[in-house]
């Protein structure tokens, strides 16, 4: 390969990690797997599958209950989990780490307990114009029920929200901003730090959406300040059925529980139930315990990476498959932020992306097509859909050759 | 290393001259001025989504058909194709297309009806190799059985 000589020392680091991702050493349709749909689902590493196989093979029983010695394991594993995420995305306390099913469950959370109890008519929860459905959805259905209104901030024609009218959509009905860390369907990183620091000064709370962020750069939750983060483990390597929410101390403490059941109560009596402390009193009923183990398990693999050196291969990959897409005839890059995460929409001639998508996959390269549940994204830019290319750090050069190759293919077929 | 199950040997086999054709050509494309029967057809999966028209006479024979939309190179051939077949039939025999049609892209040769010669519309047929792509080659035809039974719910291939 023509480019490892240019790596750097931390760049090679990554770029050899590939060999841990056991799902990757395949051929599909008779062809070596190129797998490029990591912002749908990511691929898990032998250390994630094995944490998890050790877990049910040795350690399983439910948690914070028996007294005996496997209950103990179980515990200790699923509470360690959740140290091992805290210090991930350095929260200040692991009792502001909710295990949650993924992000989608996290935003519900947030948009049920903390806002629905505080919204009323004339209120506004405010969002932009390139969240994910997941981001749209659950303040839709609150604003339903409360009478408020849902706001939306506009983006332009490279995908990037236009800050100014955000910050004039910042007025004192605002009760809630719920942004994207990075835009799953268009690359785009939000400069989210900037964006909360001008939502604090006029006491605008901000729910961070990073589903797209953690797989790719170092989140620091302290750090940009933001009062939640909601992500999912299956976007970070980790397997699917796993979330958190990270909420500040306070906020979360003045919230009333989402779910009732088992182990999110103190005591219970039929005249009233006393509930459990953070963050157990977001966690009704058994949690999915093996998952969350692997969930551990993948933020650990990222830890000993190093997500500065997983940034910094992304990077160099990125730029690389934006300058190859662009150098193909009749490709119409969609999504041309300055500042970009290793996910690529595009358009090719007038072929639709649904046939793309199979073309591709002949040929072993698997990518997404469709609107990436993001409706309102494609809608701004004209289209029903697209095809995404969507990078993480086990992809390589020859992956994005591969997926010129196959493009340049599909062209040949719709000549 | 994993086994490969599944092995198509050319994509050429789903993408057919006749469907590029008809994908990149589309007949009766656009609305019918005399329209007695109409349906919406709508894949969520892929988005897809299109509109058939049928002129259907006293006698219950088709007499014109028309379809508009947008969709894959696949579902909008499988249109392209079904207005150029039921065009002139009777709406119990465009019934025995559908059912015949649906039999032979899902790959239900049991069912596959003798009666019906399904002519060019086999080349849809290498859509039994791609599960994914199956509905957008029947997208349409859900159509026709929603507007022949004039169904007001849009057909949906879910």
């Amino acid at each position: 390969m023509t480019h490892a000589q240019q790596l750097t020392d931390a760049q090679s680091v990554v770029a050899a990690c590939r060999a841990d991702f056991p799902a990757l050493d395949q051929d599909v349709n008779g062809h070596r797997l190129v797998y490029l749909d990591s912002a749908a689902s990511a691929q898990q590493p032998s250390a994630v599958i094995d944490a998890i196989a050790r877990y049910e093979r040795h350690d399983h029983a439910n948690v914070h209950r028996g007294v005996h010695t496997l209950s103990h394991r179980a515990t200790d594993a699923y509470e360690g989990a959740r140290e091992t995420l805290r210090a991930f995305i350095n929260a200040p306390g692991t009792n502001e780490v909710v295990f949650t099913s993924g992000t989608t469950e996290s935003i519900n959370l947030v948009a049920q307990s903390f806002c629905r109890p505080k919204l009323g008519s004339g209120d506004k929860v405010l969002i932009s114009h390139l969240e994910h459905h997941a981001n749209i959805v659950p303040w839709q259905l609150v604003c339903e029920q409360t009478g408020a209104e849902l706001v939306v901030a506009p983006i332009n024609e490279r995908g990037e929200i236009e800050l100014d009218a955000l910050y004039a959509l910042m007025d004192d009905k605002v009760r809630l901003l719920a942004v994207a860390h990075v835009s799953n369907a268009l690359g785009t990183i939000n400069p989210v730090k900037e964006i909360i620091a001008e939502a604090h000064s006029r006491d605008i709370p901000v729910l961070i959406d990073g589903a797209q962020g953690v797989p790719h750069m170092k989140v620091d939750v302290k750090d940009i300040d933001c009062d939640f983060y909601a992500f999912s483990g299956h976007k970070m390597f980790g397997p699917t059925g796993t979330g958190v929410l990270y909420g500040k101390e306070t906020l979360l403490d003045a919230m009333p529980p989402y779910k009732g059941g088992g182990d999110m109560i103190l005591e219970v009596s039929f005249s009233g139930t006393t509930f459990n402390e953070l963050p157990y009193k977001f966690e009704a009923g058994t949690p999915n315990i093996s998952g969350v183990v692997g969930f551990g398990a993948a933020a650990r693999y990222l830890e000993e990476l190093g997500m500065h050196n997983v940034e910094s291969w992304e990077h160099e990959l990125s730029q690389y498959m934006a300058q190859q897409l662009s150098a193909l005839a009749g490709m119409r890059l969609i999504g041309t932020a300055a500042h970009k995460a290793g996910v690529q929409s595009f358009l090719l001639d007038d072929i639709h992306p649904h046939d793309l998508g199979t073309i591709l996959d002949h040929q072993g390269v698997a990518i997404r097509t469709g609107h990436h549940c993001a409706m309102p994204v494609m809608e701004f830019f004209g289209v029903p859909g697209t095809a995404r290319a969507s990078l993480a750090l086990y992809n390589n050069f020859d992956d994005i050759d591969r997926l010129v190759a196959a493009l340049e293919k599909a062209r040949e077929i719709f000549a | 290393m994993i086994a490969d199950s599944m092995h198509n040997d050319d994509v050429r086999d789903l993408y057919r001259d006749l469907i590029l054709d008809h994908a990149r050509s589309p007949r009766h494309f656009g609305k019918l001025d005399n329209m007695t029967h109409s349906a919406e057809g709508i894949n969520p999966l892929c988005g897809d989504k299109l509109r058939l028209y049928l002129d259907v006479d006293a006698d219950e024979n088709i007499c014109d058909a028309a379809f508009e939309g947008s969709g894959c190179a696949i579902s909008v051939a499988s249109a392209s194709l079904l207005t150029d077949t039921v065009i002139g039939l009777s709406s119990d025999d465009a019934m025995a297309f559908f059912s015949a049609v649906i039999a032979r892209l899902s790959g239900d040769d049991s069912r596959d009806d003798d009666t019906v010669d399904l002519g060019k519309l086999r080349a849809l047929a290498g859509v039994r190799d791609y599960p994914t792509r199956v509905k957008c080659a029947t997208l349409a035809w859900h159509a026709l059985k929603s507007a022949l039974q004039q169904d007001t719910a849009p057909a949906s291939t879910e």
